[in-house]
C-alpha cells in the first residue's frame, strides 16, 4: 500500500461516532523551463501536498455534507480541516441523494501512468530540451521573428482516496510536456502559431513535432484576410475539435441534466448527432492522457459509450448525481483538486475515428473553411442553451485545397445543430493533453461573420 | 485607502530576522534580486442548488515562495514548510540558477514594515455562516418569484482572506490583508424555444457589509430577468455593426483590445501590437484610459502589489494618445524605471507577471440616452461576459450575454448569446461617443495559467462598426 493511502486511512480513524468520512490526499513535484534567447529565462522546481476532507452527517431527511481541504498535510492544518468540514455539514440541506461513494465491484484496470524518468531525468538535460527547442524554432524559418515562450514542464503526482463507506484508492501519474509559442512576420503583418508535444516522460517528447508545427500554424496565417460572411462547412483541426466535444462532453454529465442545465436533458435514446457520431468515455484506454484507474470518488474507471451512431445512449454520473437520476455513478466523478467536491464528468472522451485523413476531407468538403484556432470559448459558447459563437482563425478551403488565410472572423451555430450536421470525422486521431483525443471533422451549416 | 502603520514586528507570517536571513542565503551565490512572499490565504464557499444548501466549504493554504533573479534568469521555488530551515531549502532551490559556485551571504538591508491593513469592515470569518446561508435563501426567493419561467437558480458565496508578507533585496518589506467578498446569481429560464440563462455577480475588495439583502435582490432579480428576457432573443446579425455597450460590463473591451497588450512583459517580447507606440495616436481622442489599483474596494483593488509596490492609478492612453504601459518590477528594471503596481500574483505557488487592476474608460459628456437615439440600426449589449485576444495581432474577442438590436434609434427585440470580433487598434479609433453614466463591473482574469481579480469600467459607448458574430444575415 502506498504510504499516502496508509496516511488516508489513517485519518479515517478520526471519524466521530454517527458520520461518514472521506480523505483525499494529493501530492506532487512539478519541474517548468522556460527558455528565451538562448538562456533560461525561468526555472521553477516545486512539491506541494493538499489534503481534501468531506464530512457526511445522516439525518431524517437525508444527508449533508462539509467539506475543508488545506494546502499542506502538517497536523495543525490538517485538524483545523477537519473541524471546519464537521462545522459545514451542518450548515447543507438534507438531501436523500446525498452519499459518499460505496465499492460496487467493478474491477479497477491496471494502468502504469507514472515513468520514474521524469524524475530521474537532469534538470540539465531539462533545461536543454526548451533551449534547444527555441533554437529550432528560431532557425526552422527566416519569418520567425519571435518566440516568446519556449517551455519544458513536467509532473509526478499521486493521490489516494479513502472513506469509512469502504473506498480504497491510490493512484498515480506523470506527465511531460513542451510547447513553444511563435510571432512571424512578413514585414507588414505579425501572426503567431503555438506547438505542443506530450507524453508521460521526457522521451516520450518530440522536439521537432513541437516546433514545426508552431512555425507551420504562424507562417501560414501571413497573408490573413477578413473575409465576408457566408454560411457552409467548417473543418475542424483536431485540437479545435477536441475543444468541441469537450464542451458537447460538458452537457452529457449527469450533474447538468438531472439539474436541467443541458441542452440533452430529457433526449435520452434520440437521434442527437449525424449517424456517424459514436462518442465514447473510455479513462481505461491508456492512450488517453488522461487515463485512470480510479475517478475522483475512487470508483474504478469504466468504458461508457454516451452517443451510439449518433443516437443518445448514456449520460456520465457520480454517485450522488446517479442517485438523482435513479441510476448509479458510472465511475465519472472528476473534482477540480482535493478542494472541489466531486462532481460527473466525462475523463476521456474520443468520437469513433472514421475513414479519411485530413486531405481527403478536404477534397471531399470542396470549399469551406478550415479552424486552426477558436477565441472566446467560455464567452460565446453557453451549454445550456446550446448557442455557440466563437473567434476564428484559419483557412479558406478552396476546390479541396487550403487557400487563403483568414482571421478576425466568427462561427456560429447551436450545438444542438452542430452535432446533427457532423458530415465527415477524420481517422487522424490526436492523443492531447486534457480529457478529449480528436480527429479532423467537418460541420455543415456554420455561419461564417466577417467584414 | 487605509492609514499605513508603520511597526517592526507585527503578528507577522514570519519574523523579520528569519526573512533577513533567507534573503542573505539567496543572495549568497552571486544574484542581483531576491525576493521572499509569504502567503496565508483563507476561503470559504457555499453554494445553493435546486433550493438546497449544498455545500458549504472552508479552505486554508499557506506557504512561500522564493525567487531569485541572475543576470537574465529567474529561479523559483516554493514551500509550505514556513520555519526557517524550510525557507531556506526553498531559497537555496531558486538561487539553484546562479551558477557560478560563490559561496558566503550577502547582507540585505530590509526597511520598516510598511504594513496595510484590511479595508474590510466586517471579516468574513465573523460572519454567522446561518447568515451566509440566509442571504442566499433570499436570492433563491426572489430569483425564483420573479417569473414562472424560471427553472433553475443557482447561487454562490465566496470570501477570500489573504494575508501576505514581501520582502525583497532591495530592501522592500511589506505586508497587507486583502479581503475579497463575491455573491452570484445563475438563473436558467425555460420557454418554447428552449432554455435560456441570466448571470449577476457581485464582487469586491471588501468584506461582508458589501453584501446588503438590496445588493443580492436587485442581483437575483436582474439574472433572473435576463433569462426571462432572452427565451424570446432571435439569433444575432452577423457581420459588421454600429455596436452600443452599456456602462459597465462593456469595459471588458477595453481590457482585451489594448489592456492585455499594454503589459510591459508582452512589450519587451515584441508580443504587442502596441510595442514602440507610446506618444502615438492609438484610439480615438474620446478615449482616455486608467488602469487604477487605488479604487478602494473596487474588484481589482489593492494597497500594495504582490511584489510590495503601492498600488497606483497609471494613465495608459489619454485622449487617444498612448502615454505608458503597466509594469511589474523585473521589466521595470530592465528599463531602468520604477514599478506601477501591477506586478501581481495568483498566489505564493506562482510567479508574479505584469497584471492589470482596474482598468477603465474615463466618462464623456454625451447622453447615454442620446447614444442609442442617434443609432439607426445596430446592437447593444446591455453585459458582456468575457473576452480573449492574441496580443501580438491585436485580434480580440469578447461574448454579449445580454444583447437586443436597436432599429430606429431604439432597443428593441433580445438576442441570442454570440461574440463579437475586432482588432484592437483599429476598434479604438472607432468609439465614436462616449456618455457621462461611468460603471464598473469585476471579473477574473486569466494569464498563463494565473487568475486574478479585476475590474472593468467605462460609460455607455458606442463603436461605428464591430463584427458581430452571429447566425442571422
Amino acid at each position: 500500500m502506498s504510504e499516502l493511502l496508509e496516511r488516508a486511512r489513517t485519518l479515517l480513524e478520526r471519524a466521530a461516532d454517527g458520520e461518514q468520512m472521506e480523505v483525499y490526499l494529493s501530492r506532487g513535484v512539478e519541474t517548468e523551463v522556460q527558455a528565451y534567447q538562448g538562456g533560461v529565462e525561468n526555472l521553477s522546481s516545486s512539491s506541494s501536498a493538499e489534503i481534501g476532507i468531506r464530512i457526511l452527517i445522516d439525518g431524517p431527511q437525508g444527508a449533508r455534507v462539509g467539506t475543508a481541504y488545506a494546502g499542506s498535510l502538517d497536523d495543525e492544518a490538517i485538524a483545523e480541516a477537519l473541524e471546519n468540514a464537521r462545522d459545514n455539514a451542518v450548515f447543507a440541506t438534507e438531501d436523500e441523494f446525498v452519499a459518499f461513494a460505496r465499492p460496487d465491484g467493478v474491477a479497477p484496470v491496471s494502468l502504469s501512468l507514472s515513468d520514474p524518468t521524469v524524475s530521474s531525468t537532469s534538470m540539465d538535460d531539462k533545461v536543454a530540451m526548451a533551449i534547444e527547442l527555441e533554437a529550432m524554432v528560431r532557425a526552422g524559418d527566416s519569418r520567425i521573428r519571435q518566440v516568446d515562450a519556449a517551455n519544458y514542464s513536467d509532473y509526478v503526482s499521486e493521490a489516494a482516496i479513502a472513506s469509512t463507506t469502504g473506498i480504497v484508492a491510490a493512484f498515480d501519474r506523470s506527465g511531460s510536456y513542451l510547447s513553444v509559442e511563435v510571432i512571424a512576420s512578413d514585414g507588414d503583418e505579425d501572426q503567431t502559431g503555438w506547438g505542443l508535444s506530450v507524453g508521460r516522460a521526457p522521451g516520450d517528447l518530440s522536439i521537432e513535432t513541437a516546433a514545426s508545427d508552431a512555425i507551420r500554424r504562424a507562417t501560414r496565417m501571413l497573408g490573413a484576410v477578413k473575409p465576408g460572411s457566408s454560411k457552409g462547412v467548417a473543418v475542424f483541426d483536431p485540437r479545435t475539435a477536441a475543444t468541441l466535444w469537450s464542451i458537447v462532453g460538458g452537457a452529457l454529465s449527469g450533474d447538468a441534466v438531472v439539474r436541467g442545465r443541458s441542452f440533452f436533458a430529457g433526449r435520452l435514446g434520440e437521434e442527437v448527432a449525424a449517424s456517424l457520431v459514436t462518442l465514447v468515455d473510455d479513462p481505461t484506454d491508456a492512450r488517453h492522457f488522461s487515463a485512470s484507474a480510479y475517478d475522483a470518488e475512487g470508483l474504478a474507471c469504466r468504458r461508457n459509450e454516451l452517443i451510439t451512431s449518433g443516437r443518445l445512449q448514456q449520460f456520465v454520473y457520480d454517485t450522488v448525481s446517479g442517485r438523482r437520476a435513479g441510476t448509479s455513478s458510472t465511475g465519472n466523478a472528476v473534482r477540480g483538486g482535493v478542494a472541489g467536491s466531486p462532481s460527473a464528468g466525462c475523463r476521456a472522451l474520443q468520437v469513433e475515428s472514421g475513414e479519411y485523413d485530413q486531405d481527403e476531407i478536404f477534397r471531399r468538403v470542396g470549399n469551406g473553411v478550415f479552424v486552426e484556432s477558436l477565441t472566446g470559448v467560455h464567452s460565446g459558447v453557453n451549454p445550456i442553451s446550446g448557442d455557440f459563437s466563437v473567434g476564428i482563425t484559419g483557412l479558406m478551403i478552396r476546390d479541396g485545397v487550403l487557400a487563403e488565410p483568414i482571421r478576425e472572423v466568427t462561427i456560429a451555430s447551436t450545438l444542438q445543430r452542430m452535432l446533427l450536421d457532423v458530415l465527415l470525422v477524420g481517422n487522424d486521431v490526436q492523443w492531447l493533453p486534457g480529457t478529449t483525443a480528436a480527429q479532423t471533422i467537418a460541420v455543415d451549416n456554420i455561419a461564417l461573420s466577417g467584414s | 485607502m487605509g492609514a499605513i502603520i508603520l511597526k517592526d514586528m507585527p503578528e507577522a507570517l514570519v519574523p523579520r530576522d528569519v526573512v533577513q536571513r533567507v534573503l542573505n542565503e539567496s543572495m549568497g551565490r552571486g544574484a542581483d534580486f531576491a525576493e521572499v512572499f509569504v502567503e496565508d490565504r483563507a476561503n470559504a464557499s457555499a453554494s445553493l442548488d435546486q433550493r438546497r444548501i449544498q455545500e458549504l466549504s472552508s479552505g486554508r493554504s499557506r506557504g512561500a515562495g522564493v525567487r531569485v533573479v541572475v543576470g537574465e534568469t529567474t529561479g523559483f521555488a516554493h514551500t509550505t514548510d514556513l520555519s526557517e530551515s524550510g525557507l531556506l531549502t526553498a531559497a537555496t532551490a531558486a538561487a539553484a540558477v546562479a551558477r557560478d559556485g560563490r559561496a558566503g551571504v550577502r547582507e540585505v538591508n530590509l526597511s520598516d514594515l510598511r504594513d496595510y491593513p484590511s479595508i474590510a469592515d466586517v471579516s468574513p470569518s465573523s460572519v454567522p455562516k446561518a447568515r451566509k446561508i440566509e442571504l442566499m435563501m433570499r436570492a433563491d426567493e426572489i430569483a425564483r418569484s420573479s417569473a414562472d419561467a424560471i427553472s433553475q437558480v443557482q447561487v454562490g458565496l465566496a470570501d477570500s482572506t489573504r494575508r501576505f508578507l514581501v520582502a525583497n533585496s532591495e530592501g522592500v518589506f511589506a505586508a497587507d490583508e486583502q479581503v475579497r467578498t463575491r455573491f452570484a446569481v445563475s438563473c436558467v429560464a425555460v420557454g418554447d424555444g428552449g432554455m435560456q440563462t441570466g448571470y449577476r455577480p457581485l464582487a469586491a475588495t471588501r468584506g461582508f457589509e458589501y453584501l446588503t439583502t438590496e445588493a443580492i435582490e436587485e442581483a437575483a432579480r436582474g439574472a433572473a430577468n435576463q433569462a426571462v428576457t432572452k427565451l424570446s432573443a432571435r439569433p444575432a446579425p452577423s457581420g459588421d455593426v454600429p455596436v452600443v455597450l452599456a456602462g459597465g460590463s462593456g469595459g471588458i473591451l477595453f481590457h482585451e483590445a489594448c489592456g492585455h497588450g499594454l503589459e510591459a512583459d508582452a512589450i519587451m517580447k515584441q508580443a504587442s501590437v502596441y510595442t514602440g507606440k507610446v506618444g502615438q495616436q492609438v484610439a480615438s481622442p474620446l478615449v482616455t484610459l486608467v488602469d487604477d489599483g487605488t479604487m478602494t474596494g473596487e474588484w481589482g483593488y489593492l494597497a500594495v502589489d504582490d511584489e510590495g509596490r503601492p498600488g497606483a492609478r497609471n494613465v495608459l492612453i489619454e485622449n487617444g494618445i498612448l502615454t505608458d504601459y503597466m509594469w511589474d518590477y523585473l521589466r521595470a528594471r530592465k528599463e531602468g524605471r520604477a514599478s506601477s503596481g501591477n506586478g501581481r500574483r495568483q498566489s505564493y505557488q506562482h510567479l508574479p507577471m505584469v497584471r492589470m487592476t482596474n482598468t477603465y474608460l474615463l466618462a464623456g459628456d454625451s447622453d447615454a440616452d442620446e447614444i442609442v437615439a442617434q443609432t439607426p440600426r445596430g446592437v447593444y449589449v446591455a453585459q458582456l461576459g468575457g473576452g480573449q485576444v492574441n496580443t501580438a495581432t491585436g485580434d480580440f474577442v469578447f461574448g454579449a450575454t445580454a444583447a437586443f438590436m436597436i432599429e430606429n434609434g431604439r432597443i428593441t427585440t433580445p438576442l441570442r448569446d454570440c461574440n463579437l470580433i475586432g482588432n484592437g487598434p483599429e476598434i479604438l479609433r472607432r468609439v465614436d461617443a462616449v456618455a457621462t453614466d461611468f460603471s464598473t463591473t469585476p471579473g477574473t482574469c486569466g494569464k498563463d495559467g494565473q487568475q486574478v481579480a479585476v475590474g472593468c469600467g467605462q460609460a455607455t459607448m458606442r463603436l461605428s462598426g464591430i463584427t458581430v458574430g452571429g447566425t442571422a444575415s
